[in-house]
């Protein structure tokens, strides 16, 4: 069988981005198991579910920084493991959940660090990275911060700089691993939309691991709805976000509504007698 | 070849750069770093000039400056190209790859007290020089490969207890202090076992010296430096990128564990490299990369300026050690020492206080 599928991988109809029957885990547990999906092309996909249900894991596999320990993350027809680190590099940009910017740094320096997969031992500035960095300034609003030290920002202002730092990599496909964790709601709107608009102005395929249900159905072309280690649903935000799912994936009780902006479905959880005593 | 600062490049740094480039290829630095690193490198040759003059007999600036450039052939020549030369390259040399190996540590474990002298390798290359010399006598080649496998053993033994689910460097400075401990109680027993004579040349090493190396000894050490000079250039650029923590250093094309491991071997290399030739002399590989992060305004810190940096304190802190106490020869590791020590003690209140 798995010769049949490595003929098929090369077809250039395959999502350029795919798990196929991967297993990840640390040490002794497996926190995914078997899982199979493929990441539309030119479309933002959310991976949503509760706590430890493995999202962060699938996202951190898609990106190579876990190894699997059976089945394969493919990127355009190829096995992620079997490429150079700095190839993948250069396809696939991440926004880890925690990083760390050297202290004393400034932003341009910190978003320049973006070009290190195009960067060679006698290649360290070239004008090409110099228009990456200046344009990924611009994109994320944050050229007139440009000599400031990050550790002087706001945590708005230095998430945006790190996005900045992702596409100054110049990436087709982005990974976003919980990008709005510790954000306000009007910077974590404002970031959303960034992100909508690399995807749309720039054709970027975004990833992004959302905790926001709300979030992810009125950004996300696809939704991939995970619970303990494997995918419980996937596809349309409409098609997907139920009351059923939602209890079944969080064990939460909750009614949908239509997004009154969007039309996208709308999680409203159901309120607690408690709650509603109170009025 | 075109040198810019900032006015063809559209980027602002918040420091004026340099950027040069030259058909594919290009470099970018700041202004600031150049100067300092240049500045650093001239005192340190207006330094070396004048140090291998004073002594009990003395050439004046001019006659050593006469001496290398070949006019001056009497005996100033025999004193400075003979005995005092290699003494003062070795400075420099040991200084720098002392500064490179703190550097790349501090670098790794993100931490200003992440440095070898305080994690416990310097301790663990003199117990293998130790432990060498015992077995095999005193003699430079065994006394170096001894030195170098008892670092790379210690840096294992630190590495691997501190391990778990990835390198925390707090976790490596706490256990590497332990491991010194131990090691230093290891290294004072062997000493008291050893015959008086062996005894008494390994205790002054202990502290550190640079007293009778010669040109024999500049050789190795210009060649082995040279190595690991051009398995650091191999490496490229990671160091910085590795400071980003693990997941963003993947993300952008390294491979945190291996990269780690190449720059902690060339680490251990050049501390046991210096170790073999002058002992362990502590502190230049704790102080010189943050002075020299300090003067170049530079986030992390950067090799180039941590080897200049490392190279001048050392060269200084020795001119200090012969000049301090005329007519004994006292350590150069006794003038870091007392330096050092009160640069650590900064160090930990200031940590202290960020806590």
């Amino acid at each position: 069988m798995t010769k049949e599928r490595d003929t098929t991988l090369t077809t250039p109809s395959g999502a350029r981005l795919r798990a196929d029957h991967l297993s990840i885990g640390y040490e002794d547990f497996a926190v995914i198991a078997d899982l199979s999906v493929d990441v539309l092309d030119g479309r933002v996909t959310a991976i949503v579910g509760p706590n430890a249900c493995g999202k962060s894991t699938l996202l951190r596999g898609f990106a190579r920084l876990l190894k699997p320990s059976n089945g394969q993350v493919i990127l355009d027809g190829h096995d992620i493991g079997s490429l150079h680190t700095k190839e993948v590099a250069r396809r696939l940009g991440l926004l880890p959940q925690t990083s760390i910017a050297p202290e004393g740094i400034t932003v341009a320096d910190l978003v320049s660090r973006g070009r290190f997969p195009h960067q060679k031992v006698l290649r360290q500035w070239s004008r090409d990275d110099d228009a990456a960095v200046d344009e990924a300034m611009r994109c994320t609003g944050v050229t007139e911060l440009a000599g400031r030290l990050v550790d002087e920002l706001s945590g708005g202002q230095r998430q945006r700089v790190w996005v900045a730092m992702v596409l100054a990599q110049q990436t087709p496909l982005v990974l976003l691993d919980e990008p709005t964790t510790y954000l306000d709601i009007a910077h974590q709107v404002e970031l959303l939309d960034l992100f909508a608009v690399l995807n749309r102005e720039q054709n970027r395929t975004v990833v992004a691991v959302l905790h926001d249900l709300n979030h992810a159905c009125r950004y996300a072309d696809q939704i991939i709805a995970m619970k303990t280690g494997s995918i419980v649903a996937q596809g349309n935000p409409n098609a997907v976000i139920t009351e059923e799912l939602v209890e079944a994936v969080y064990g939460l009780k909750c009614q949908i509504i239509d997004d009154p902006q969007t039309g996208t479905p709308l999680v409203v959880p159901r309120a607690s007698p408690y709650v509603t005593a109170r009025r | 070849m075109t040198i810019t600062s900032n006015r063809s490049d559209h980027v602002d740094f918040g420091r004026r750069q340099c950027v040069i480039r030259l058909g594919a290829m290009s470099a970018r630095a700041s202004w600031r770093a150049i100067v300092v690193v240049t500045s650093l490198l001239a005192g340190a040759l207006v330094i070396a000039v004048v140090a291998v003059g004073i002594g009990k007999y003395t050439v004046a600036p001019a006659d050593v400056l006469g001496v290398l450039l070949g006019t001056n052939t009497s005996f100033d020549r025999v004193v400075v190209v003979e005995w005092r030369m290699p003494r003062m390259l070795m400075a420099l040399l040991v200084g720098a790859a002392l500064g490179v190996s703190g550097a790349i540590f501090q670098a790794l474990t993100r931490n200003p007290l992440g440095s070898p002298d305080i994690i416990g390798i310097n301790y663990g290359a003199y117990t293998g020089a130790l432990v060498a010399i015992t077995s095999f006598g005193v003699g430079y080649y065994t006394v170096a490969a001894g030195a170098l496998l008892g670092g790379l053993v210690t840096a294992v033994v630190v590495y691997a207890l501190s391990y778990r689910n990835g390198l925390a460097g707090y976790r490596l400075i706490v256990v590497g202090i332990g491991v010194s401990a131990v090691l230093n109680s290891v290294n004072q027993w062997v000493v008291i076992k050893l015959d008086l004579h062996t005894a008494v040349t390994a205790s002054v090493w202990q502290q550190g010296t640079l007293n009778g190396l010669s040109w024999a000894q500049v050789l190795p050490m210009t060649v082995c430096l040279t190595v690991a000079t051009l398995a650091l250039v191999a490496l490229g650029p990671q160091l910085p990128v590795l400071q980003m923590g693990d997941d963003a250093a993947g993300a952008l094309g390294v491979q945190p564990d291996r990269a780690r491991l190449a720059y902690l071997v060339v680490g251990v290399g050049l501390i046991a490299l210096a170790c073999a030739a002058a002992g362990p002399i502590s502190f230049i590989a704790l102080a010189a990369p943050q002075l020299a992060r300090r003067l170049t305004a530079s986030p992390g810190v950067g090799l180039v300026p941590s080897a200049v940096m490392g190279a001048v304190l050392l060269l200084v802190s020795d001119v200090v050690a012969q000049q301090l106490v005329t007519g004994s020869e006292l350590p150069v590791g006794s003038v870091t020492g007392s330096l050092g020590g009160a640069y650590l003690v900064y160090l930990l209140v200031v940590q202290a206080r960020r806590r």
